[in-house]
C-alpha cells in the first residue's frame, strides 16, 4: 500500500512519542482499541489550571496509519482547551493525512483516544460535570 | 547490495537468466514459434518436440510419466481442474469433499463454489504446529468422499505434509487423492508413487520460471479422470484444450530440470541462512516462530515480533520485500486465516512476517536483515503501548479492551 507524504512524515519521525505518570491529578490517560483489532492507541494530556492542554504523549501499536493519526494528534491538542481539543472530528485528521478509505477507522481511534482522555481527565479531576454535549 | 531486499521467494522468483535464455529461442521467426498442434510441417513439429521435452522434464522432477503431465496457466487452473473435475466426473459416485482449513484460497475459493453446486465439504484443522492429524483426517472420511485435498507445503508457513502418510490413509478406501505442490516442487523430492497421490498441482513461477504457465499432474494407472474445465480442440488429451505457450512451456521445463540438478545443493545452502536468520534474531524478546520448524522447507521462516504491528512493521522494513500475515496489508481487516487456524491469537497474527529466501539469497541480504530487524523492532516497540505494558508486568489477556 502506497502512503501520502504527510503518513510517512509522522511514521518516520513521529512527536510527542512517550508516557506520563497515569496518577498524576494533571493528566488524563486514554486507552482506546483492541489487540485483536490490530491497532491500540494511548493517548495522554497535561491539562493546567485553566483547563488548556499544555502537552500531550502517545504509544500506539497499530499501522502506519494509526501511529500517524495519534503523533498528529498530540500537536493538535496542544493549547487547546479541553472543549476545543473534545471537538476534534476524524474526519479533519482523515482529511490532514489524506487517508485513504480502508484507513478512515485509524482517524476514528484517535478521536475516540482524545475523548477519552479528556473524559479520563474530568472524572479525576472531579469536573464530571463539565463534559458538554457536543 | 541492491535494495530493497527480496525475501519474498513463496509469492513468486525471479525466472533464472538461463531459463530466460532458452525462452527466447520459441518467440521470434528465427525461433521455434510455430504451433505445437501444428501436424503437416516443421515449424509444429519442432515445437511440438521442444514440448515434449519440457514435459518430460517436469515429469522427472516428480518422478511421474510424461503422458500424466497436462499443461495449465498455473497453479490455480491445476486445482481448479484437479477439483471441479474430480467433482463433476465421480459426482454419482458421492458429493463429499475433505480439505484443509490452512490450504491455498486457488483450493478454498474452488470448494466453496463446489459447495454452492451442492458438493459437501468438511475443512479440517490442523495441529498448533501447521500439521494434519491423521487420526482426524480418518475420522472425517465417509462412504460418500470422492476426494481428499491437502497441500504437500504450506505458503505462509512452509510446513510439509506428510503427504505418503495420508495417501495410506486415503487410497485403500478408493478416494481419490489431490496435492496443491505449488510450494514444493524443485525444493524438496517429490516422488509420486511414493506420496500416492492422484493428482498434483505445479507451479513453475515459483521454480525460476515464468509466470503463467503451471501442470496438473494426472494418474494414469489407475487412471483417474477429470471432466474438463475448458473446451475448444482437445488438446492435452482432452483435459485442457488451447494452443499450447510453447515459451512458457520450455521456460517451465527448463526451469524444473535446473531444480532436479541443483536441489539438494541449494537447500543445504538454504538450511544454513535460515538458521543464521533465526539465530539471528532470537535475542530479540518475545519473538515465537509460525509452524513446525523441523518438518519445513529450507527457505522459510514465519515468525512473529509480539506487541508490534504486522503493517508497522512492514512500513519500517521498506528495505526489504517480505510479506507480513498481518491485516491491514489487505483491506479485510482480518489478519492471516493460516496462523489463525494453528491457534495463534489475533496480536502474534498480527504481528507476523513471512520471510523466505531462495537461489539468489546472499549471506550480506541475511546479515543485512537480522540488524535492520533489531534496529526497528526496538523503535517500533518504544512506541507501542501494548510492549510498555508487557515490561510492567501486565498480563494483556487481563485488560478489558474496547473491541472496534
Amino acid at each position: 500500500m502506497a502512503y501520502g507524504s504527510k503518513v510517512l512524515d509522522h511514521y518516520e519521525n513521529p512527536r510527542n512519542v512517550g508516557s506520563f505518570d497515569k496518577a498524576d491529578p494533571s493528566i488524563g490517560t486514554g486507552m482506546v482499541g483492541a489487540p485483536a483489532c490490530g491497532d491500540v492507541m494511548k493517548l495522554q494530556i497535561r491539562v493546567n489550571d485553566d483547563g488548556v492542554i499544555e502537552e500531550a504523549r502517545f504509544k500506539t501499536y497499530g499501522c502506519g496509519s494509526a501511529i500517524a493519526s495519534s503523533s498528529l494528534l498530540t500537536e493538535w491538542v496542544r493549547g487547546k482547551t479541553l472543549d476545543e481539543a473534545g471537538k476534534i472530528k476524524n474526519t479533519d485528521i482523515a482529511e490532514e493525512l489524506a487517508l485513504p478509505p480502508v484507513k478512515i477507522h485509524c482517524s476514528v481511534l484517535a478521536e475516540d483516544a482524545i475523548k477519552a482522555a479528556i473524559a479520563d481527565y474530568r472524572k479525576k479531576s472531579g469536573k464530571d460535570e463539565s463534559v458538554d454535549a457536543a | 547490495m541492491r535494495k530493497p531486499i527480496y525475501l519474498d521467494y513463496s509469492a513468486t522468483t525471479p525466472v533464472d537468466p538461463r531459463v530466460a535464455r532458452v525462452m527466447c529461442r520459441y518467440l521470434t521467426m528465427e525461433g521455434d514459434f510455430g504451433n505445437p498442434a501444428s501436424r503437416s510441417h516443421a515449424f509444429g513439429w519442432d515445437a511440438e518436440k521442444a514440448v515434449e521435452r519440457a514435459r518430460a522434464d517436469v515429469a522427472a522432477l516428480i518422478h511421474a510419466d510424461p503422458k500424466e503431465i497436462v499443461w495449465t496457466s498455473g497453479a490455480t487452473e491445476s486445482d481448479n481442474l484437479a477439483l471441479k473435475g474430480v467433482a463433476r466426473f465421480y459426482q454419482n459416485k458421492g458429493r463429499h469433499i475433505v480439505t484443509v482449513k490452512t490450504e491455498h484460497k486457488a483450493i478454498l475459493d474452488t470448494t466453496r463454489q463446489l459447495e454452492r453446486e451442492g458438493f459437501e465439504v468438511t475443512y479440517l484443522e490442523p495441529e498448533s504446529n501447521g500439521l494434519l492429524d491423521l487420526g482426524k483426517l480418518e475420522a472425517a472420511l465417509r462412504p460418500d468422499t470422492i476426494l481428499v485435498s491437502v497441500m504437500h507445503v504450506n505458503n505462509e508457513i512452509g510446513v510439509i505434509q506428510d503427504l505418503a502418510a495420508i495417501g495410506r490413509v486415503v487410497k485403500p478406501r478408493g478416494i481419490i487423492f489431490h496435492s496443491d505442490a505449488a510450494q514444493s516442487a524443485g525444493k524438496i523430492p517429490i516422488d509420486v508413487n511414493a506420496l500416492g497421490v492422484d493428482l498434483l498441482s505445479l507451479s513453475a513461477h515459483k521454480v525460476y520460471g515464468p509466470k503463467g504457465i503451471g501442470a496438473l499432474y494426472v494418474r494414469r494407472k489407475p487412471r483417474v479422470r477429470l471432466e474438463a474445465q475448458m473446451h475448444g480442440g482437445g488438446h492435452e488429451r482432452g483435459m485442457r484444450s488451447g494452443t499450447l505457450a510453447t515459451h512458457q512451456i520450455v521456460g517451465m521445463g527448463e526451469a524444473f530440470r535446473l531444480a532436479r540438478e541443483e536441489m539438494d545443493a541449494e537447500a543445504a545452502r538454504l538450511k544454513v541462512l535460515r538458521a543464521r536468520l533465526l539465530e539471528g534474531l532470537s535475542d530479540i524478546e518475545e519473538v515465537y516462530v509460525n509452524g513446525d520448524l523441523e518438518r519445513r522447507i529450507p527457505g522459510n521462516l514465519n515468525i512473529s515480533f509480539n506487541f508490534v504491528e504486522g503493517e508497522s512493521l512492514i512500513m519500517a522494513l521498506k528495505e526489504l520485500a517480505v510479506s507480513s500475515g498481518s491485516a491491514c496489508t489487505s483491506a479485510s481487516l482480518e489478519p492471516s486465516y493460516v496462523l489463525r487456524a494453528l491457534g495463534r491469537n489475533d496480536e502474534l497474527a498480527h504481528s507476523s512476517i513471512r520471510f523466505t529466501m531462495g537461489r539468489f539469497t546472499t549471506d550480506e541480504d541475511v546479515e543485512y536483515t537480522i540488524r535492520l530487524l533489531h534496529e526497528k523492532i526496538g523503535r517500533l516497540r518504544e512506541l507501542s503501548p501494548l510492549w510498555e505494558m508487557y515490561k510492567d508486568g501486565i498480563d494483556l489477556n487481563s485488560v478489558q479492551w474496547a473491541a472496534h
